[in-house]
């Protein structure tokens, strides 16, 4: 686990109101939240080693990028917002998605580029949208979601209707230049932005140590005043804790916050992924010590909220959900060829 | 029921690959996510996790065997409740008949490949795209005013209209506009809607494509379109692709406007013109007025229109006058060209600034009895082929002119469009005039040589008229 160097927290200056808006409950995790974690978490553990299967028969094209390893920090941050909250992310987006709860069996006919997908097949992995459940997507460019997030709250703003946008994105972002650009506007302007820096240590092959000046990235805001804060991204309770704190600061008109997500991805950048550039005993490492649904698991076993049975009850819901998406997603036809020449434009 | 593991493939092209290592033998208990093998290919390797637990009954491939295909079993878990001898007998039943069907099934993919690629299933054909409606005539008043106010009173009467627009971009608000389009406004409507912002081009654009996924009907001013090679990834990549990618889930009703192309002595940097690298991407409309008249209908319409539009103004003519209908009703229909001057003779088609020079060439060419057609474009996306076509069928002759470079310009496109529309009533090659294929030059002799002049398209409206 990397710890950062120095005090892990940019201060926030004092808040001059608080929420008008009550947010999703206390600090504290009671017994039947850490269960639904879990099972959150599980159901995207579940899902994506699904996905990595069914792009290994061949049944998922192109790029493929799974989420394994990072799972506490989508779902930890999804129990902090409200309806309408705005999420968007990068191209590791399968988890995102089912965190806001769109269908699996949507985001799975998406991946075998199906009809009864998300974007109709047309989009892939990378590409997928719900408006309903405020899921801006899914983007393939590195750092671009990053201005699109901050629009997203800028309409928040202008609109005022008191909602957060929660705009994730990867260590290997954090060098971009439009993050440094949609920063500085968002600060400028107090936009009600969460930026949710998932540093899994790696941008594709390249640690942050080899890419980045100043690596505890929940500092990168400093030169903009915006406050940050480093958390323990492979710890559920943690990343609630502090995601509370951070949409609150957003929701309050407080302006732009930064959450350094400490994570990890047990699986290669993308299915086809040489491995070279770290050791075998530093994922194993991860695996065995670190892993956050084992630690979510640990905490509920030890503190008595649940028993094994229960467990068990949640891991047969789960295969079953991420079974039946795997056969709806194989059995949905593939888009139907006049496909090829609608969504170009909208009707005037 | 025994379940088989696969072997996968690691990337959609590889076809087989080694299995190097077994980190479980028969009897193990596995869990899903559990690393049950490494395989090696010469680009990657990857440790194989369990989905599915059981236990593992057979072992079908052994260590350090290469050549393994893809998808073919390497090795049989006994599920739950099932005995490993069962599993492990029901694999080798399974084999012993199952080699030449398993051979035969990994080969078919491949055949269905070939079969695929020598006979791709056609694409259907583009759906007929409507005309759109005819510009209606005005019957009522005019007003004379320059195209600077056009486009500001079109700003204007929108913003009045519906309270999602707003303007954003640098200098648009304090400072009235780098060009002063923007005068008046900041008063008006006030700093929640017209926002001055950093010199952040990239991110800004992002940032408006952003309010437009959220709802809002941003306007985005780049001081000149030559910044916006800077954000030009925004504008593409997520303003035009995201409607298609999302399966028409989502839009992006945003302009992205500015003047284009040369102003005056300013050099290569700033005097870009870049009509075709914006009309050639699905998902954008292009528009480039000439009148003010045009600038203020085709703005109001860009502005409604629920799609990205790339407004492409030019700042020498800002100042130019013109009379435009009064009212906040005018809107112009996007797609459609306007014949600005009728004639037999020849067809000269132009757009933005070019317009004008277009009309003088015409003006010349009448002193010797050649009868000009002149098209002011308009749109460049959806472009307006119908009355190019109509126009080529009365002359037979079509000069382009564009101020932009001449490879893969707007007159290319023209050329191979009348190739496909129009050749049998063409009597003379299409005939592109347009700026010289270098950067523009700084001094003033040099830049007006570069520049398309009204003698340059005189020139060519003859040769192609043979006269």
């Amino acid at each position: 686990m990397a710890k950062p160097a120095t005090k892990p927290t940019v201060d926030a200056p004092p808040a001059k109101s608080e929420s008008s808006q009550p947010g999703p409950g206390s600090n504290s995790v009671s017994p039947d939240q850490l269960k639904s974690f879990y099972r959150d978490m599980l159901l995207i553990r579940r899902f994506e080693e699904r996905a990595g299967q069914l792009y290994g028969m061949g049944l998922i094209g192109g790029f493929c990028h799974l989420y394994i390893g990072q799972e506490a920090v989508v779902v930890g941050m999804q129990s902090t917002i409200i309806d309408k909250d705005a999420i968007i992310t990068s191209y590791r987006d399968h988890g995102h998605m089912l965190a806001a709860g769109m269908d699996p069996k949507g985001v799975m006919a998406e991946l075998t580029g199906r009809r009864d997908g998300y974007s109709k097949g047309k989009g892939g992995s990378m590409h997928m949208f719900s408006r309903e459940k405020s899921f801006y997507g899914g983007h393939g460019i590195v750092g671009a979601q990053v201005p699109i997030g901050t629009g997203l709250a800028f309409a928040h703003k202008y609109n005022g209707d008191n909602n957060v946008s929660l705009t994730y994105f990867g260590d290997g972002s954090a060098n971009q230049g439009q993050v440094s650009e949609a920063m500085n506007m968002a600060a400028l302007w107090k936009l009600p932005v969460v930026y949710v820096i998932e540093n899994n240590r790696y941008g594709m092959g390249t640690s942050v140590e080899r890419s980045t000046a100043i690596t505890e990235l929940y500092r990168h805001g400093q030169a903009y005043g915006i406050p940050g804060e480093a958390v323990d991204g492979m710890d559920v309770v943690a990343v609630r804790a502090a995601g509370l704190k951070a949409v609150d600061h957003a929701r309050s008109g407080r302006g732009p916050y930064i959450l350094e997500m400490q994570t990890y991805r047990y699986r290669g950048h993308s299915m086809s992924d040489p491995a070279k550039y770290r050791t075998k005993e530093e994922v194993d490492k991860y695996r065995t010590e670190r892993d956050p649904i084992d630690h979510a698991r640990k905490l509920m076993l030890d503190g008595r909220m649940t028993d094994e049975a229960a467990l068990k009850a949640i891991d047969a819901e789960i295969r079953k959900i991420v079974n039946d998406s795997a056969e709806f997603a194989q059995q949905s036809p593939e888009p139907d060829p006049s496909e090829l020449w609608t969504d170009v434009l909208a009707e005037a | 029921m025994s379940i088989p593991v696969l072997m996968p493939a690691l990337s959609p092209t590889m076809t087989e690959g080694k299995l190097a290592k077994w980190h479980v033998k028969v009897g193990d208990k596995v869990t899903s996510g559990q690393v049950i093998c490494e395989i090696e290919t010469d680009k990657a390797t990857m440790e194989v996790e369990a989905v599915d637990e059981g236990t593992v009954a057979k072992i079908m491939v052994e260590e350090g065997t290469e050549g393994v295909a893809v998808n073919a079993p390497i090795v049989i878990l006994a599920a739950e409740g099932e005995s490993v001898d069962d599993a492990a007998k029901a694999a080798s039943d399974a084999a012993k008949v199952a080699p030449a069907a398993a051979a035969a099934k990994a080969e078919a993919p491949k055949e269905e490949a070939l079969k695929a690629e020598a006979k791709p299933a056609a694409a259907p054909p583009a759906p007929a795209v409507a005309a759109p409606a005819a510009e209606p005539e005005w019957k009522g008043k005019t007003v004379r005013m320059t195209v600077r106010e056009a486009l500001r009173d079109a700003m204007a009467e929108e913003m009045r209209r519906d309270g999602k627009v707003f303007l954003m971009g640098e200098e648009v608000a304090q400072y009235q506009g780098a060009y002063k389009v923007s005068q008046g406004l900041l008063e008006e409507f006030g700093e929640k809607r017209v926002i001055d912002t950093p010199i952040t081009e990239h991110g800004f654009a992002g940032l408006g494509v952003g309010a437009a996924f959220g709802g809002l009907r941003p306007i985005v001013e780049f001081m000149t379109f030559n910044f916006a090679m800077q954000a030009i990834d925004q504008i593409i990549n997520s303003a035009a692709k995201t409607r298609y990618m999302s399966g028409g889930q989502m839009g992006c009703p945003i302009v992205f406007r500015g003047p284009n192309g040369a102003a005056a002595r300013v050099g290569a940097q700033h005097s870009q013109c870049y009509a075709s690298w914006y009309a050639h991407v699905p998902g954008l409309r292009v528009l480039a007025p000439w009148s003010a008249a045009d600038a203020k209908g085709l703005l109001k319409a860009a502005i409604r229109d629920p799609n990205p539009v790339i407004f492409l103004e030019n700042e020498i003519l800002y100042g130019h006058q013109f009379d435009v209908p009064e009212g906040d009703d005018f809107v112009l229909p996007i797609g459609k060209a306007k014949v600005e001057r009728p004639g037999k003779d020849v067809t000269i088609t132009a757009f933005s600034i070019m317009v004008g020079k277009a009309l003088q060439a015409a003006d010349e060419l009448a002193k010797s009895g050649i009868e000009a057609e002149v098209i002011n474009l308009r749109s460049l996306r959806p472009f307006d082929t119908e009355t190019i076509v109509a126009s080529i069928k009365k002359t037979n002759r079509l000069v382009s002119v564009e101020e932009g470079w001449p490879f893969a310009g707007i007159g290319s496109e023209l050329a191979a469009q009348m190739m496909d529309h129009a050749f049998d009533w063409l009597d003379a090659p299409v005939k592109r005039v347009a700026g010289l294929d270098i950067p523009l030059p700084y001094a003033a002799n040099l830049e007006k040589m570069a520049l398309p002049q009204p003698d340059d398209i005189v020139k060519a409206a003859r040769e192609v008229c043979n006269r």
